[in-house]
């Protein structure tokens, strides 16, 4: 390969972006040796293995890449807007709506969904940290270096331009030749590696770790739908890995699992990659119904309407996500029995979805509602969902679904489930627990500005989508003509992409100006709060509970500050902790090289990676470090300085 | 109280003001201006199901906004302690019920929909359908008509008020044929075929394109539909009869992985040499400039081979 093949040229757009990340890179250097971070950074943070830590660098991370995927929208929306033009090329515009897809979906919702749990599910659970803080650092590096890899596609080599579906035959060596497609299978399976690690590891901890007294059926809400979506981790994404290693198999070794020729399958991939992926948009969206559950149930200061039907509904909906599929692909020809059957346990699904709904409505009724920026967040997620869900029933219909499938009818419904649902989660949850992580709250004027603009813009970007889908707009064309009749509604699409971008860059400036300017939050408990996380103090000590709390039923703070009887008694004891480990950063650095040689099939480098890797397991395995012990002064130094 | 109403009357306004505009323009949408029996029993589904999902969705919002405009915290209720109510058995089961009851209603039409267009259309005629293999090639639609023995490239001719069934195919990456007015999707598969059944009930023109990603010519791989009188469709056939012969030469440049708009007329098809339902690398190989009829020749002895 020539050097001038290795990087991308010939697009200004890509020079910018060169420019933009050689800068960036200097100015972070410069920055952290100016102030003589490096140390503080490398000790505090980048071998942390607390599980409050880890939450908020995956939280980061995900930010970076709702900015990156953000640029990609408005790139694509600015190519879409009017007939004929060419601000992208064709090869351009698909790579950029694969690495759009690819980036929201696996780097940007999951980990955002993830870090949030990461933060707030073990203080829920009243417990000190994970079950295996090791594994937690192990799976956020491996997903940050998945995602940089990933990433870094678009300036060197090339990006995937297949689809964040990547269908064979399209997506296989003979039609898509080249290390784009490379860096999609490697990206995902060692970001995959994390997401299955911390399914294990938040399972563990759930059913292991909480409080004496928290039964299982006084878990907060939050904690239910992300023990019901680890388990889908555990059953969706070890098939993720089969798919990927597959297609990989065949790019790189010459094998025929899903090729034309020698009687490969293509419809294999198909299959398999919608076994994972249906379970996986529900692993993005069950999280989020906890959080608003959370949420709603805090600002409406009433516990959680119909508890019990919320569990049974979140678990129904995980059942029957594996058995859904095919609705991904009614148009290929499957008999009238398949199809039928199919559309039949897909329109199944909105049952407990619509008891979710309902209850939600009902947690408000004879409430007192308090409209802060995290509510309004939950509370749009009501209506706007509903349109997504409903539209949702619509495409299960087998027969109408041979109409929309393919166009920006869908485009429209599955944005309407993944921002109305994932992405005002995300802004939702960050505005309630951003006081706990980061011990001030976000301004409320701004959020609620970036709130209107945002929800607004949505609206106006998305709802005109379902009518270009019925006039024929098939989704992924980067361009169309003036005659196909669709230019008015697509230029309010991207009035509507401009609105959301606004809303985006407050929320921004938002956490800048806060972090300058709130005023400092020291009660712990800023939301008048309904679980454990807020009984603690903020900022959270890294023991996170000096006497793990005892619980005597739902919504387990609230009792504890109706009845303050049973004041916590003193008594100190000395508390186990684990000890910081830079091998998981290490290790996760030898799967990007690794990674790297095989996008390139450079298979010194491939081979010297994973030799690295080896290295660290060996390494981890002959370490007998069994953390430590903070004594009993120590502890009570720490809590007497939050007096 | 008196503004908030105000404000969410003026919002309510708004907002059926929005959709009273979109549906007023849903006439023209293709989809829901159907010119053939299939896409209109797509179009009467679809209608159906937009009649209860503007039902669920009405009730959700009018919920909502009374609760969030009756339980608002204001000064006035500053002290109000919210009752911690759990929940309730029956209205549970009233929004569990009533979700089951509109997905039955549902499923009842959808299912009979999904068997009815696995059928030739009977409206309004009865006519035996007109066979036509569609293959798809990166980036450029076949059409062949093996009983008439002509072969199109990027155009279709059919006749009004008869089905016509479509034998999907594909040379190379995954499409689907689309024909918005006259019904929905199905996908062309290389080494597979899927069948579809679409009619036109008046002459005229209609799109046709490729609706499943394919790369890069992936926008422009359309074709025009021209349905015709009996009789305008009969001498068209004759025509074609007339054209240039395809050769397996011809055929093999159309198979390079181009955009390709022109419209080609053959009378003669390449069902002849190859069947991209059965073989599907022929593609593949031709690109590759290997023979695709000795290989295969090959491949049937090494097959025959492993049976001994
Ligand atoms: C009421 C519940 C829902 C139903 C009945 C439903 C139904 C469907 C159906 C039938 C399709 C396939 C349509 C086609 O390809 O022609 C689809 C696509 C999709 N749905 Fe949903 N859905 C629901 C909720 C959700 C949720 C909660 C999410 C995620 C948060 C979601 C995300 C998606 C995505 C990402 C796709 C398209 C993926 C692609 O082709 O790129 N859906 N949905
Ligand atoms: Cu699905």
């Amino acid at each position: 390969m020539k050097w001038d093949e290795f990087f991308v040229t010939g697009d200004p757009f890509i020079y910018a972006a060169d420019a933009s990340i050689v800068f960036t890179s200097i100015g972070i250097v410069f920055v952290l040796t100016y102030y003589k971070k490096w140390k503080w950074l490398w000790s505090e943070w980048l071998t942390t293995v607390d599980h409050k830590k880890i939450g908020i660098m995956y939280i980061i991370a995900a930010v970076l890449m709702l900015f990156r995927g953000g640029v990609d929208a408005l790139l694509m929306r600015a190519q879409i807007t009017a007939p004929g033009s060419e601000i992208l090329k064709s090869q351009h515009y698909n790579e950029i709506f694969t690495t759009h897809g690819t980036i929201m979906i696996i780097f940007m919702a999951m980990p955002f969904l993830i870090g949030l749990i990461n933060f707030a599910v073990p203080l829920q659970i009243g417990a000190r940290d994970v079950a295996y803080p090791y594994l937690n650092a192990v799976s956020f590096w491996t997903f940050f270096f998945g995602a940089m890899l990933f990433n870094i596609s678009f300036v060197i080599g090339g990006s995937p331009s297949a689809g964040w579906t990547s269908y064979v035959p399209l997506a296989g060596e003979e039609l898509s030749p080249g290390p784009g497609q490379n860096y999609y299978l490697l990206g995902l399976q060692i970001a995959g590696i994390g997401t299955l690690l911390t399914g294990i590891n938040f399972l563990v901890t759930i059913l292991k770790m909480r409080a004496p007294g928290m039964s299982i059926i006084r878990m907060p809400m939050f904690t239910w739908s992300t023990l019901i979506t680890m388990i889908l981790i555990i059953f969706a994404f070890p098939v993720l890995t089969v798919a990927l290693a597959l297609m990989t198999f065949d790019r790189l070794f010459g094998s025929h699992f899903l090729t034309l020729a020698d009687g490969g399958l293509p419809m294999l991939w198909l299959n398999l990659f919608w076994i994972w992926g249906h379970p996986e948009v529900y692993i993005v969206i069950l999280p989020a119904f906890g959080i608003f559950s959370e949420i709603i149930s805090t600002f409406a200061r009433k516990t959680l309407f119909g508890y019990k039907a919320m569990v049974w509904s979140m678990v129904s909906i995980a059942g029957l996500s594996f058995i859904v599929w095919v609705h991904h692909f009614f148009t290929m020809g499957a008999n009238a029995v398949v199809n039928s059957f199919f559309s039949i346990t897909t329109m199944a699904i909105a049952i407990p979805t619509g008891v979710k709904i309902f209850n939600w409505l009902f947690t408000l009724y004879k409430g007192r509602i308090k409209i802060t920026s995290a509510m309004l967040w939950s509370l749009a997620f009501i209506p706007n969902f509903t349109i997504g869900g409903v539209t949702g029933v619509m495409l299960a219909m087998a027969a109408a679904d041979y109409q929309y499938h393919n166009t920006y009818f869908l485009v429209s419904h599955f944005h309407y489930v993944l921002i109305s649902g994932t992405v005002f989660a995300c802004f939702a949850g960050l505005y309630f627990w951003y006081p706990k992580m980061f011990g001030h709250r976000l301004n409320e004027r701004i959020g609620k500005w970036s709130f209107w603009l945002f929800m607004i813009g949505f609206n106006v970007c998305f709802f005109p989508m379902y009518f270009l889908g019925l006039d024929g707009m098939p989704r992924r064309i980067y361009t169309y003509e003036w005659a196909d009749g669709w230019f008015d509604l697509n230029v309010v699409a991207t009035i509507g992409a401009i609105g959301m971008a606004i809303g985006f860059v407050l929320l921004i400036y938002n956490i800048y100006w806060s972090f300058r300017y709130a005023e400092r939050e020291t009660t712990g408990d800023p939301w008048d709060g309904r679980t454990l996380e807020w009984s603690t103090h903020t900022p959270v000590p890294f023991y996170n509970f000096a006497i793990i709390p005892e619980v005597s039923g739902l919504d387990a703070y609230s009792r504890m500050k109706r009845d303050p009887a049973q004041e916590k008694k003193k008594e100190y004891k000395p508390i186990h902790m684990p000890n910081y480990s830079g091998k998981p950063i290490f290790m996760s650095v030898a799967f990007f090289i690794s990674g790297f040689g095989l996008v390139f099939e450079w298979w010194w480098m491939a081979i010297l990676g994973l030799i690295g890797v080896l290295a660290m397991l060996l390494l981890r395995s002959f370490d007998y470090d069994d953390g430590y012990y903070v004594p009993v002064d120590e502890v009570e130094r720490i809590e007497k300085s939050y007096e | 109280m008196n503004i908030l109403k105000k404000q969410s009357k003026f919002i309510l306004g708004l907002i059926s003001l929005i959709i009273i505009t979109f549906i007023s323009g849903c006439n023209d949408l293709a989809v829901l201006d159907p010119k053939g029996p299939v896409a209109l029993q797509q179009k009467d589904l679809i209608m159906l199901s937009i009649g209860f999902m503007l039902f669920i969705v009405l009730v959700v919002f009018v919920l909502f906004t009374f609760m969030i405009v009756r339980y608002r915290e204001r000064p006035e209720n500053a002290d109000y302690e919210p009752p911690q109510d759990e929940g309730s058995k029956v209205l549970e089961l009233i929004w569990t019920a009533i979700p089951v009851l509109i997905v039955i209603a549902l499923a009842v039409p959808t299912v009979k929909t999904i068997y009815a267009l696995e059928e030739p259309p009977k409206a309004p005629s009865h006519k035996n359908p007109v066979v036509v293999h569609a293959t798809s090639v990166d980036w450029k639609w076949i059409f062949t008509y093996p009983e008439e023995n002509i072969e199109t490239v990027n155009y279709l001719n059919i006749p009004e008020d008869r089905p016509i069934l479509f034998k999907l195919t594909s040379a190379d990456s995954m499409a689907a044929l689309w024909i918005p007015q006259l019904g929905g999707q199905e996908y062309n598969m290389a080494g597979m075929e899927t069948e579809l059944y679409l009619q036109a009930d008046e002459p005229g023109t209609y799109n046709g394109r490729n609706a499943n990603f394919t790369g890069e010519g992936f926008a422009k791989q359309k074709f025009t539909v021209t349905a015709q009188t009996e009789e305008d469709y009969e001498q068209w056939v004759e025509e074609a009869q007339s054209a240039r012969k395809l050769t397996q030469e011809k055929y093999n440049e159309l198979m390079k992985k181009e955009i390709y708009t022109d419209e080609l007329t053959f009378s003669s098809t390449h069902l002849e040499w190859v069947d991209h339902a059965k073989q599907a690398d022929y593609a593949v190989k031709v690109r590759k400039g290997i023979d695709p009829e000795k290989d295969k020749q090959e491949e049937n002895d090494s097959h025959h081979g492993s049976h001994h």
